[in-house]
């Protein structure tokens, strides 16, 4: 009752003020665990992140000024279209095509807008080589859509259609080259536009045989053409990261590189379609056997022609050399000590002379270290690149992974003191982000672990083969000696590390480089 | 309403447990600048995928939707823990955790890249939590235990 009148009078009582409050001390108890939390973030990102400093890449290169370049393209079937798409040039039909799928369907949307917002890079497409008439006709049309219409827009003039290479690259209205032939004919065709004068993007492998490929860089290097070789993968954002994190050992002593080839499809076994329209007539069979050995007209061989060392390089030449590129790229590998390599035609038996399974190890006794590659084109189970190190390992595709290693001696007191967890991820990188992060929360360390590709959702990534020949057309523009990323130097080690692994297949031993004598025994 | 010992005590609890969690996970959001729930939106299924997607996918979006996420966590949770707006936050709470769980709803046929800490069928622990709250919104306490007895106390509300 006494309780009562006090409160009557005074509004509020003790019991109140007890019961109103009663919940702050849970707020003191989350207030330090928050504390604890935060101070455990900073100290294991501070830990993680001391002296590292990773170059980022710095966006997309401004197009250099200059004159308007005239291309001829050499090989407009599969990938010469893929590469005039991406200098800006694609057949009116196509733009029609896409625009009709874009009107139900978001990722075609996605698909036009990327390529519609692609910077102009000044260039036109003056001439067009193929053996084969329908591709022929299909270069001359993407050529002449300057103004990306479709069917029913305004066209530019159109390509003129070379019958021969040798016409093409003697022709005074081309500057500069664009070879996207079969393997065989690389060197053939890119030696012929340097020794008139013109520069030369060159799809990859750089060549086919051993010889030429000396022949390659003796004449580049005497005319002082620009040579780009086509390993877009020197634009990717990742690859220079991982640079940068490697050159500032973030990793630790490198021992062993793993890099694969997984590929499940009859398209990515080079089984690709053979058109209808194909035949003796619309084909100069002359012309595409070039310097291979003369077989009857086979229209197989000529759709799939990676399929046959006649005229392929294989898993060696057409895939390793995307990742030795890459790996070149980062850590400057160069040509191998040896190489050592096997495999045989287990899945595919088509009649194909190339190897579907393939593995091979280059070593590199001056940098201690081995580089392993092992491909199948009959399982697509991804094991991306690893680079591995006694004091993290790095795992690397369009994103970049750093796992700790438990027994790191350059991360001991700091994985004693709990400052970093090993086997975990601990640095990730997703192309499109400007920074790297130090991974924390468990959200962020499941996603990273899973290389989430949020720029191919984003639909904003940009086509490394037009960073590619950007960064070739640039340099033809500064006409100062500048060399692309990928010249005949670095195209020179690739073709030269590719060969020691396709002979060590045929000749089923181990092959070594006399760098000496620059050759392969 | 009239609860007994048991039942008021059981409210409380319920209450401070359930604000406890929005609140820690609204600051440790809050507190970190670089978290965002980009990777969470992208990882969205069942029929609104679409529609969390693009939130994702655009910035000024999911500017706002990170900043509301974080903070409303965090505020929802005050208001669970000191007893004041309760039935204000218990509301909010339900309405973001019904986001939550359209985003990633247990439905049979969806997989997640982010792993579930248990097996559910429509029911998991995001909807319980939510029903949680839905407890809280229809039993308030916060007049008893809280802040808001200091307005009931002056209002004269019986207990």
């Amino acid at each position: 009752m006494k309780k009562d009148e006090q409160k009557d009078k005074k509004g509020i009582s003790r019991r109140d003020v007890l019961a109103g409050l009663a919940s702050l001390p849970v707020l003191g108890a989350l207030g330090y665990g928050l504390f604890l939390h935060t101070s455990e973030r900073n100290k294991y990102k501070s830990g993680l992140l001391k002296g590292v400093k990773p170059v980022l890449p710095s966006g997309i290169p401004p197009l250099v000024e200059g004159p308007v370049l005239r291309l001829g393209v050499v090989g407009s079937g599969g990938r010469g279209m893929y590469i005039m798409k991406a200098l800006g040039f694609v057949r009116p039909e196509r733009i029609d095509d896409w625009e009709a799928r874009a009107a139900t369907d978001k990722y075609w949307r996605d698909y036009l807008d990327e390529f519609m917002a692609q910077e102009q890079l000044n260039v036109r497409v003056t001439a067009v080589c193929d053996v084969f008439g329908k591709h022929a006709a299909q270069g001359i049309a993407a050529g002449s859509n300057l103004y990306r219409n479709g069917q029913s827009g305004e066209m530019a003039d159109a390509p003129r259609r070379f019958l021969t290479y040798q016409e093409l690259c003697a022709s005074p209205d081309v500057d500069a080259v664009i070879v996207a032939t079969p393997d065989h004919l690389h060197v053939p065709v890119a030696l012929e536009a340097a020794r008139n004068g013109k520069h030369v993007y060159c799809e990859k492998p750089l060549s086919w045989t051993v010889e030429e490929t000396f022949e390659a860089r003796k004449v580049v290097r005497d005319t002082g053409i620009v040579f780009q070789l086509g390993h877009q993968g020197r634009q990717t954002e990742s690859y220079q990261v991982a640079k940068s994190l490697i050159e500032q050992d973030v990793i630790g002593k490198i021992s062993l590189i793993e890099v694969c080839t997984n590929r499940n499809d009859p398209n990515g076994a080079w089984v690709y379609d053979i058109d209808p329209e194909a035949n003796e007539n619309t084909i100069d069979w002359k012309q595409f056997i070039g310097p291979a050995p003369w077989h009857d007209f086979s229209l197989e061989r000529f759709f799939r022609w990676r399929c046959w060392w006649d005229y392929s390089t294989g898993l060696s030449g057409d895939l390793f050399t995307h990742e030795y590129d890459a790996l070149n790229q980062i850590l400057g590998l160069g040509i191998p000590h040896s190489a050592m390599a096997s495999g045989g035609i287990y899945f595919y038996k088509d009649g194909r002379t190339v190897p579907d399974v393939l593995n091979m190890a280059f070593e590199y006794p001056e940098r201690d270290l081995t580089l392993l590659y092992s491909a199948t084109l009959s399982s697509e189970k991804n094991r991306g690149k690893s680079i591995m190190a006694h004091d993290a390992w790095m795992e690397l595709d369009e994103t970049l992974t750093v796992y700790l290693d438990r027994s790191s001696t350059r991360y001991k007191d700091q994985i004693e003191q709990g400052l970093l967890e090993p086997n975990k991820p601990i640095f990730s990188y997703v192309p499109g982000q400007d920074k790297i992060d130090a991974i924390t929360t468990p959200t962020e360390k499941y996603f990273a672990g899973r290389g989430l590709l949020y720029t191919y959702r984003d639909g904003k990534a940009v086509d490394t083969t037009h960073l590619h020949l950007r960064e070739w057309l640039n340099c033809i523009r500064l006409n100062n000696g500048t060399k692309p990323s990928c010249d005949i130097d670095q195209a020179f080690e690739e073709a030269i590390t590719a060969h020691m692994g396709t002979i060590s297949y045929h000749e089923k031993r181990r092959t070594f480089w006399d760098a000496i004598n620059e050759r392969i025994v | 309403m009239k609860y007994s010992k048991t039942g008021l005590v059981a409210l409380v609890v319920l209450r401070l447990a359930t604000g406890w969690h929005f609140f820690y996970e609204g600051m440790v959001k809050v507190l970190n600048p670089d978290w965002t729930s980009k990777a969470y939106l992208l990882d969205s299924g069942g029929f609104l995928k679409n529609i969390f997607e693009w939130m994702a996918l655009n910035s000024n979006v999911l500017q706002v939707v990170d900043f509301l996420n974080a903070w409303g966590l965090t505020l929802i949770g005050l208001s669970l823990l000191l007893g004041i707006f309760c039935r204000a936050g218990a509301f909010a709470g339900m309405l973001l955790l019904l986001f939550y769980y359209l985003s990633h709803p247990a439905f049979p046929g969806i997989e997640y890249l982010f792993p579930t800490d248990g097996s559910y069928f429509i029911i998991n622990k995001t909807l319980v939590e939510l029903f949680a709250l839905f407890v809280i919104f229809a039993f308030p306490s916060a007049h008893i235990i809280g802040l808001e007895r200091f307005w009931a106390a002056k209002n004269k509300i019986p207990e």
